[in-house]
């Protein structure tokens, strides 16, 4: 589903990504990992197609087609989604509108008739209590005056109404209480399928222990160090990443 | 002889005299004269005057307009194209600045009179007389053109304990080039009433015609003890139209007033709202929307005269700003030594959706007491890279998730307003405005 070769990118004339190679099939749970500054939230903005970001080489395919070559809409519609570490705030938008809008556009591109009002109502009912979320929320503007928690939340809200193929969860356990860690980690699992891939960025490996991942890969100085099984999560847990960057 | 431009308005005058309403009162003669002669005196203003420094009147003053022979037959498909409400149960049109009877409904309704103003001279001008030209300061030049000019104009009184939501709707529309109009609106409201009443300003052929024309307008409000007014002001004028307002607000004990003005229309635009608290406990919201694009000017000057203790004022105004545009926004605040215990805030918002567009924002305070509260800001800023991203990131289109926020931007006073039509109408109007090419 996802093909990354040799990739290279970074900020304002600076490299950080050195040359990642990732291959992500359906069905699967990446996690990325790594120690601050390694490289992990470059990666997944660069994914999503983020403003600022430039691909200075290597390549990376999304069901086949180029990724780079496309719009961050266009990434979107095609099935790729980014939860946001830091999810933006949007005074005068409600939560409902903006999921209408996003939901109908993705749609469209799909091929898909549009829902209406009461349609859109009906799906964003279920959803919403797929990923447990007070429905109260979608009347408040989008991210406004949320707690981290909720803005979390709503970003997996929207990951289930989208139904991405590709899911890139930047940092999502960042900000959050053993409680509100627990409905996430809900949400993410309510959400894993056969025919979705699941990428997740994160520092510590606390998700790690409610949703479990198929493979981990350590990011160290722009590069995958290491790659394993949920058995090296563990490991760093209990050692830190000091030991993968003396083995680099 | 070289005839200056303030020669021309004078010159002309006797001739259009006769075709204006009220011409056997002699209190109003004696009125039209003074303003007349004012205007003479002190001519068009001038950039070199500070509360013209942004907003160059010149190319009015050079296009020398002519009062309208006739006004074009307007029928209520056309009235309900370029509005965003019509028909209202309550209702008074006017074309190029005559009253069109057709078009206009008025209900009879206890305690409310509504009527034009050559109607009103007959019935009751002694009530006119208390107010038309002794609220609005006459020293300003546009005001002395509209005092010695208006052909006709607007009446409403309320009757102590008069209420209602209905929204009494006045239209001005302009239609044809090289023509002015000057708009006469008064509301006297007694004490405990209360009503909504809505300004339209619009060209016959929409906002893209390109008529050159002079809507010169000028509205009077007294508001008695604890009445309450809502005013909405929606200037849709034609593209090329040159739009100048003035509202004079004199405001009685414990009574409230809120304004929303949005700006839409014109290629030079001058609004200017002037309030007066003459009692305590008076309460004046102002809240504004300007969105300018092309080349449009739109200037916004609030005076807000804090005389007695214990008012308050809330001032909101936003603009959008798009192309090579211009927005000015002065706000000016005087709170006299007796207003103790005022509480008043301004705050000016503005988009730049252009490298080429600008706004002059300035908040003006000159605060006399001691003991009050007064606060103001302003911004300016741009369509943000990162609600951008987020909106795209979602799979909406750039220009989709432009317009967006550009109408999340504008929600936040249109969202204050009262009459749903109002707002769904103008939203809908912004959408459309910003569809592509932006």
């Amino acid at each position: 589903m996802l093909e990354v070769k040799n990739l290279q990118a970074g900020i304002a004339g600076k490299t950080i990504l050195q040359g990642i190679n990732l291959s992500v099939k359906a069905g699967e749970v990446h996690a990325i990992m790594g120690p601050n500054g390694s490289g992990k939230s470059t990666f997944a903005n660069v994914l999503a197609g983020r403003d600022g970001f430039a691909v200075t080489g290597g390549e990376a395919t999304f069901n086949g087609r180029n990724l780079f070559e496309m719009t961050p809409e266009a990434r979107a519609c095609e099935g790729l989604f980014l939860a946001f570490q830091y999810p933006v705030e949007i005074p005068g938008v409600t939560t409902n509108y903006f999921l209408k809008t996003a939901l109908n556009a993705v749609r469209k591109y799909r091929g898909m008739p549009e829902l209406d009002a009461m349609e859109f109502l009906k799906w964003i009912k279920e959803k919403a209590a797929l990923v447990e979320i007070d429905q109260t929320l979608l009347s408040r503007a989008v991210n406004e005056g949320f707690s981290g928690g909720e803005k979390k939340r709503s970003e997996i809200l929207q990951m289930a109404v989208l139904e991405p193929k590709l899911a890139v969860l930047d940092e999502t356990d960042s900000g959050l209480d053993i409680d509100a860690l627990q409905i996430v980690s809900r949400g993410i699992n309510a959400l894993r399928s056969r025919d979705r891939a699941m990428v997740m960025v994160t520092h510590y490996q606390r998700l790690l222990n409610y949703v479990q991942p198929d493979f981990v890969h350590v990011l160290v100085d722009g590069r995958i160090a290491k790659s394993g099984g949920r058995e090296l999560a563990l490991e760093l847990e209990k050692r830190g990443y000091g030991w993968i960057e003396e083995e680099v | 002889m070289v005839t200056t431009v303030e020669n021309y308005y004078v010159s002309e005058y006797e001739s259009a005299a006769k075709t204006l309403v009220g011409g056997n009162l002699p209190w109003l003669k004696e009125r039209r004269a003074l303003a007349l002669r004012r205007f003479a005196e002190t001519g068009f203003p001038t950039v070199h005057q500070e509360a013209w420094r942004f907003t160059d009147p010149t190319p009015i003053a050079e296009a020398r307009f002519r009062m309208a022979d006739t006004a074009p037959d307007v029928d209520p498909a056309a009235l309900r194209r370029i509005s965003l409400t019509a028909p209202d149960k309550i209702q008074l049109v006017f074309i190029n600045g005559r009253y069109a009877p057709k078009l206009s409904n008025v209900p009879a309704m206890q305690g409310l009179y509504v009527s034009p103003l050559a109607q009103a001279f007959q019935t009751s001008d002694r009530e006119t007389e208390k107010t038309l030209g002794l609220l609005a300061d006459v020293r300003q030049p546009f005001t002395a053109l509209n005092t010695a000019y208006f052909a006709d104009g607007a009446f409403i009184r309320l009757s102590t304990g008069f209420s209602s939501a209905e929204p009494i709707h006045l239209f001005f529309i302009s239609a044809g080039t090289g023509v002015m109009s000057h708009p006469r609106i008064i509301i006297d409201a007694d004490s405990d009433s209360k009503a909504t009443v809505v300004e339209t300003y619009a060209g016959l052929d929409g906002e893209s015609a390109n008529n050159v024309y002079l809507s010169n307008a000028v509205t009077e409000v007294r508001l008695g003890e604890n009445a309450r007014l809502d005013h909405y002001k929606m200037e849709m004028e034609s593209a090329t139209a040159y739009h100048i307002a003035t509202m004079q607000v004199v405001q009685e004990r414990s009574s409230s007033f809120f304004s929303y003005a949005v700006l839409l229309g014109g290629s030079l635009v001058r609004n200017n709202i002037n309030v007066v608290f003459n009692g305590e406990g008076a309460e004046g919201t102002l809240d504004g929307l300007f969105v300018a694009s092309g080349r449009q000017l739109m200037d916004t000057h609030t005076l807000i005269d804090h005389v007695k203790p214990h008012c308050q004022s809330h001032e909101y105004y936003k603009g959008i700003l798009d192309g090579q545009s211009h927005g000015v926004f002065d706000g000016h605040i005087i709170v006299r030594p007796d207003a103790q215990k005022t509480d008043a805030y301004q705050i000016n918002k503005n988009l730049l959706l252009s490298d080429d567009a600008k706004i002059n924002t300035k908040p003006e305070l000159k605060i006399f007491a001691n003991d009050v509260k007064c606060k103001h800001g302003a911004t300016v800023g741009q369509i943000s890279a990162d609600s951008l991203f987020y909106l795209r990131s979602r799979g909406i289109d750039r220009d989709a998730a432009k317009r967006l926020l550009i109408n999340a931007f504008a929600g936040e006073i249109i969202n204050r307003m009262g009459i749903a039509r109002l707002r769904e109408g103008l939203s809908e109007m912004l959408f459309a405005r910003f569809n592509g090419g932006h």
